[in-house]
């Protein structure tokens, strides 16, 4: 950014800075650590000067807002034009219980609903299955068929809110139940927006609720894209997740790297499936993690985007900018959150929250201050909100546009984390791509190794943990926490039964065959999945048809 | 001496094994031998395992909140078997009300979040039923 001659100028005024003054303030008093590192472990400089960035060029790597490489930002007001989606996830016990959720976030001023789906559902169980027993209702709300999605966005029109759905492995058919309930309600798909999840390589790497093998699972993505693309042009088709790889243990730069490496794997899947990649590339969307190093975070966002931007330029040769705007979904970092001192968890949230809107989110979830002890009370996720609120109405971080951008230690480090999560992108290509990668276990064994270091760094006191390792009280129990009642279970069995004595179990039959031989053949298996949710099949139903046709996943156990 | 044998547990369909993980390799790492079932594994399979494995302690480890339900059902499952020589504890976010009943099922000791690996190696060492030699 500067020309040499200055550059040199600049290096002499530093040489004689330190040996005029910092030697002498360090002889008088040293510093307290003999190196420090930001929260992933990255070596951190006293003081970062013009010279870090000189390597970097203003207008090509930096540049505006709303054009390319996107480092500034995606779109040219930001903030200015209009806040973040406050985007609280939630959903428990009965899609009853849950719809009212939805009500009391929205009349509090949430901006678009997002749906937490149990874990039956998000395997592909109905809460009739012996699996499911004991977690019907535990960390999302159950659904087994159309009716319980009727009942969720009862009285929530859909052509003006937007809606994330967490779901993954049976993403197709929860997308499809969403289109049916919109039909209803009298709003067509073209008029939808909102995400689904289906992002399944972070399943394998990170989450856990895969169902289908690698293969099968990557052409139901595909045909998504290509379903959405023609029926539902305002979706964004999946959320390329890196939350679940930082919360599981990874660095800021494994995220951006192992979560821009599913994408190209998505890429490649849909432009091998024939798709041109500016039709569907425009509807990917990302999600990331916000976590404890305020800096290293605006960082990591800021070279998530750049990097994209350049891999879809130079890798994929997309033509329309669209394709190559890399648009974000943030969560504060769950596994910073104490099941000591729980209080302080608003003060975590509350700074995780202000990395995210400084680097440049779309949406943002909040986490709530006793979601390492239960899912939240309503009061805890009241605050939540708030959180986000204060942040965009009192704080003024929303009248310019990347505000950050400039600083020597950012813009520095956001060149050092693009160029990690490069190295990892190589590292992957040379395995073979994402896919393969996590077949060997090369993912996982990263992140594991990154998991196990921070746990060792906490216990050592090299990290401090505010009421875990340092200042420590003695507490009693929280109270008030929030409990979803066992007799969940035997309602929805309730449901589910009600459901198949009503619905016409011919047409149901009819249509499950029908997808049967879809999924056989290699047609888009989208339109049948649509037909047989209408017809009141089960989530089970149509799953247990995929998985009678495509296996299922079998995870490589490593330690 | 020989080694401790220590099987750690996914119960259910919780995919959150960043503990689990962590956990499994810190035993490791103070000379146990340690094995990881993996995900979704059903009472049953973790019974097997410890039976098949014959090994001194079952760490079951969980964050869906299905621990009312799938712990206990392990100790019946492993008493159904006559297996009462085995070390059981059980890890995860779990509300602090809800431990004296899974201690009642059998559960030797629950460990929350914020317990150091080290406090957990200790208590396995000073609370193994079979003699180790």
């Amino acid at each position: 950014m500067f020309d040499k001659e200055k550059l040199d100028q600049l290096k002499n005024q530093r040489e004689n800075w330190e040996e005029k003054v910092l030697n002498k303030s360090l002889n008088k008093a040293p510093e307290s650590k003999v190196e420090f590192k930001t929260v992933s472990g990255a070596t951190v400089e006293r003081l970062y000067t013009p010279e870090d960035v000189a390597n970097i060029d203003y207008e090509e790597e930096i540049g505006y807002p709303g054009q390319y490489p996107f480092t500034r930002g995606y779109q040219p007001t930001m903030y200015r034009g209009k806040a973040w989606t406050m985007r609280m996830y939630a959903g428990f016990a009965t899609a009853e219980e849950s719809n009212e959720r939805y009500k009391y976030l929205v009349n509090q001023g949430s901006t678009g609903l997002s749906v937490a789906f149990d874990l039956p559902t998000q395997i592909g169980y109905d809460s009739d299955h012996s699996l499911a027993q004991g977690e019907v209702g535990k960390v999302g709300v159950a659904i087994d068929s159309l009716k319980d999605m009727e009942i969720l966005f009862d009285g929530i029109p859909l052509d003006k809110v937007s809606t994330s759905m967490t779901i993954n492995a049976p993403a197709s058919v929860l997308l499809a139940m969403y289109i049916a309930v919109a039909e209803k309600q009298g709003v067509s798909a073209d008029k939808l927006r909102g995400t689904i999840q289906n992002d399944i390589l972070k399943e394998y790497i990170a989450r856990g609720t895969y169902i289908f093998p690698t293969e099968p699972s990557m052409r139901l993505i595909t045909n998504i894209f290509e379903y959405c693309s023609k029926e539902v042009p305002n979706w964004n088709t999946i959320s390329i997740s890196g939350y679940h790889i930082r919360e599981a243990g990874s660095t800021a730069a494994q995220e951006v790297g192992f979560t821009l490496a599913d994408g190209i794997a998505y890429v490649d899947a849909a432009i091998k499936a024939g798709l041109d990649v500016d039709t569907f590339a425009p509807r990917l969307s990302f999600f990331f993690n916000a976590h404890n190093d305020l800096l290293e975070e605006v960082s990591k966002y800021r070279a998530a985007r750049r990097l994209w931007a350049k891999i879809m330029k130079d890798r994929f040769k997309a033509k329309s900018e669209k394709s190559m705007m890399l648009k974000f979904h943030t969560q504060t970092a769950g596994c910073t959150l104490t099941a000591q001192q729980p209080d302080n968890n608003i003060i975590r949230v509350a700074m995780q929250a202000l990395a995210a809107v400084l680097g440049g989110t779309q949406s943002l979830h909040t986490n709530s201050r006793d979601e390492a002890l239960a899912l939240p009370t309503t009061d805890s996720v009241t605050i939540a909100l708030r959180t986000q609120q204060i942040l965009a109405n009192e704080t003024g971080i929303t009248n310019t546009v990347d505000p950050l951008a400039g600083s020597y230690y950012i813009e520095a480090k956001t060149k050092e984390i693009e160029d990690k999560a490069m190295e990892y992108i190589n590292k992957i290509d040379d395995l073979g791509g994402a896919a393969r990668a996590i077949d060997l276990g090369y993912i996982q064994k990263e992140i594991s190794d990154s998991a196990y270091k921070y746990q060792m760094e906490i216990e050592s006191l090299d990290r401090i943990v505010v009421g875990v390792n340092k200042y420590q009280v003695k507490e009693g129990s929280p109270k008030g926490l929030l409990r979803v009642d066992p007799i969940v279970g035997e309602m929805q069995k309730k449901k589910i039964n009600d459901v198949k004595a009503m619905r016409n179990n011919d047409a149901v039959k009819d249509k499950l065959d029908a997808l049967r031989t879809a999924c056989q053949g290699t047609e888009n298996v989208m339109p049948y999945i649509v037909e047989a949710v209408k017809e009141y099949a089960t989530l089970g139903e149509i799953c247990g048809v995929m998985r009678e046709v495509f296996g299922e996943y079998e995870q490589a156990v490593l330690l | 001496m020989r080694p401790i044998r220590v099987l750690v547990a996914k119960p259910g369909l919780d995919g959150h094994d960043r503990g689990a993980k962590v956990i499994a390799r810190a035993l490791r790492d103070a000379g146990m031998e340690v094995i990881y079932t993996g995900l979704r594994q059903t009472p049953e399979q973790i019974v097997a395992a410890a039976v098949q494995e014959d090994v001194d302690v079952v760490g079951i480890s969980i964050l869906s909140g299905a621990h009312n339900y799938l712990f206990p059902r392990v100790v019946e499952l492993l008493n159904e078997q006559s297996v009462d020589d085995v070390l059981i504890i059980g890890g995860g976010v779990i509300p602090d009300e809800d431990i004296p009943l899974l201690k009642e099922a059998g559960i030797a000791e629950i460990f929350t979040p914020g317990t150091t690996t080290t406090q957990m190696i200790e208590y396995i060492k000073n609370n193994l039923k079979r003699t180790i030699d």
